[in-house]
């Protein structure tokens, strides 16, 4: 399981989630343990990412220290190189300028189906979730790394309702819904990564975390996992990582 | 067939005719400004999450016991809860509800909801501002490409999904949002009503032009010579603008660009209170922010000049460097 002596759980999601991103790539970033992760790999590897927020901000530079409270606070402009309205950064997206969309999630399926509205049937739900906020669209329209945690409820068979489509039902479905574009690339978890299959659109572990087996992993998951034959092993984060990580959310807002 | 929520374009001509579109000044109080805003209406709400709120005048309203109001906003946080658990709305369009990432679910959200109180009516947030935009454009609906395939679609049939007539690909219609009364609060503005916003616009262009009505509130009221000095700042024209409110911190406890950051401390309070009884709590909260003080200054002196002042350090902070 995950090493607890040197980084906790909501560290490595972090640290992990920044080593999918490229230098030179758009990233279109969620709060929580996205803006951290975008922002630790703008400090480490990629001074060229653009990080882009939907309250309206285009290459942000977060202030270590100063993380912000949402996504809409003044926090997320510093030293960006532009603010638009809401609508207008969302429709970047559309367009196609966005590489990345980079989200959380509470509740996830085998497609990759992302839930944050209802937990029971909708029309008398047990739960009223917050929503979608800039989710749908995100998902909708570009390239998709989500970060959360790995438990059973989390990762269910089918999602209790899509809020952010993945795959919808795996298969060619997504782009038959009318969303040609975009689709899941990872998921990560303090537990594996996971990408999905080219044809069915499920999801499948591409690499286990330091200490973690596939067991652990189809344990902690509510539904069969497709394993490539040769999976790797991740990495553990490297002191200059999590030094660089603490550093910029010293106050362990996000972490 | 004949969407009932889209404003027909006549009426939407007539109703702005029928304004006072003239250069004239419509500086007045909160109480007198609330009086565009009648029991039932349509309301749209500026600024997005914790930002830019126009908390004052929603205050002023709550003060007023303002009945049944549908609000729409970007993103909603505890004006929301405010909105719900004093009465004064039992409807609100938006694209995400909670008090704030940092707290989790608003249990004051989820009383209403889930007991069928009042009804969240949840879009994508692209959905939110290309409803306003339509809305502002005097078009009854925008194309978009998102929302399709989800749940979210199933529960909204006021969109509707088409056939492109030109590259034959499915396309999402959303209808036109022209709310009877928008309440937006910005850095300064004159006392025609040119308002200049400083930093993060979120809809706010969009929804003043989508409404019938708009009450500005403004942390500070400036000269027109002011106003033509920099007019590439001023984001809504005078003409758009029904009144003119001047309230300093009229944001608080949400930030306001450049001026206040969120005030966390009164925030974390606001939300263990309600969220540990979110009626009692709520009315508690009501009775002691929203009901007792007799002006918006005492309501500011309760949250405290501490925290005002540390809020406010930060707020300017934004332009140290």
């Amino acid at each position: 399981m995950t090493d607890t002596t040197r980084y906790t759980a909501a560290e490595i999601l972090a640290i992990l989630s920044a080593r999918q991103l490229k230098d030179g790539q758009v990233v279109f970033a969620g709060v929580g343990t996205p803006l951290l992760a975008a922002t630790l790999a703008q400090r480490l590897r990629c001074p060229g990412l653009t990080i882009l927020f939907e309250g309206g901000v285009v290459g942000a530079f977060v202030e270590p220290g100063k993380l912000p409270p949402s996504t809409n606070d003044q926090r997320c402009t510093k030293r960006a190189n532009m603010v638009l309205g809401s609508a207008d950064v969302l429709l970047l997206l559309q367009r196609g300028y966005v590489d990345i969309g980079f989200m959380g999630g509470a509740q996830i399926d085998q497609f990759g189906n992302l839930n944050s509205s209802f937990i029971g049937d909708p029309a008398a739900p047990k739960t009223r979730l917050p929503g979608t906020g800039g989710g749908n669209d995100i998902s909708s329209l570009t390239n998709m790394i989500v970060a959360m945690k790995h438990e059973k409820r989390r990762f269910v068979e089918k999602v209790d309702f899509i809020t952010s489509p993945g795959f919808i039902r795996g298969g060619t479905s997504r782009a038959e819904s009318g969303l040609p574009a975009g689709g899941m690339f990872r998921v990560i978890t303090e537990l594996a990564i996971f990408g999905f299959d080219e044809k069915t659109r499920r999801m499948k572990v591409l690499a286990l975390n330091p200490g973690v087996s596939r067991e652990n992993v189809q344990d902690n998951t509510g539904f069969d996992l497709v394993f490539d034959e040769q999976i790797a092993i991740t990495e553990p984060p490297t002191e200059h990582e999590l030094e660089t990580l603490r550093s910029i959310d010293p106050e362990r807002m996000f972490i | 067939m004949l969407n009932a929520q889209v404003e027909p374009y006549q009426r939407l001509r007539e109703n702005l005719s029928q304004r006072d579109r003239s250069l004239r000044e419509k500086v007045m109080t909160l109480e007198e400004a609330a009086s565009f805003v009648q029991d039932g209406m349509k309301v749209g709400i500026g600024g997005s999450t914790m930002s830019r709120t126009p908390m004052a005048m929603i205050w002023e309203l709550v003060r007023q016991r303002r009945k049944n109001l549908s609000c729409s906003r970007a993103i909603t946080s505890t004006d929301g809860d405010i909105l719900f658990g004093s009465g004064v709305s039992d409807h609100i369009i938006t694209s995400w509800f909670a008090q704030g990432i940092l707290w989790g679910l608003s249990k004051v959200m989820r009383r209403h909801v889930e007991q069928g109180l009042a009804r969240y009516e949840e879009w994508s947030h692209m959905a939110v501002g290309m409803r306003f935009r339509a809305g502002g454009m005097g078009v009854p609906f925008l194309p978009i490409r998102s929302m399709l395939g989800s749940d979210v679609m199933d529960q909204r049939p006021e969109a509707k999904q088409i056939d492109c007539p030109f590259t034959g690909e499915k396309l999402l219609l959303v209808p036109a949002l022209n709310p009877d009364v928008a309440l937006i609060h910005v850095q300064r503005c004159d006392a025609y009503g040119n308002a200049q916003i400083d930093g993060l616009q979120f809809m706010d262009i969009d929804l003043a032009l989508a409404a019938n009505r708009v009450i500005l509130t403004t942390e500070r009221i400036v000269s027109n010579d002011q106003i033509r000095r920099a007019p590439d700042q001023t984001k809504i024209p005078f003409f758009c603008v029904d009144a003119v409110v001047e309230v300093p911190y009229g944001s608080a406890p949400h930030e306001c660009f450049g001026i206040y950051e969120p005030m966390l401390n009164h925030m974390e309070a606001y939300v263990a209170k309600v969220n540990s009884d979110p009626v009692e709590g709520m009315r508690e909260y009501l009775e002691r922010y929203f009901y007792e003080p007799k002006s918006w200054n005492e309501y500011l002196a309760l949250i405290g000049m501490e925290e005002v002042l540390d809020a406010s350090q930060k707020g300017r902070s934004i332009y140290n460097d």
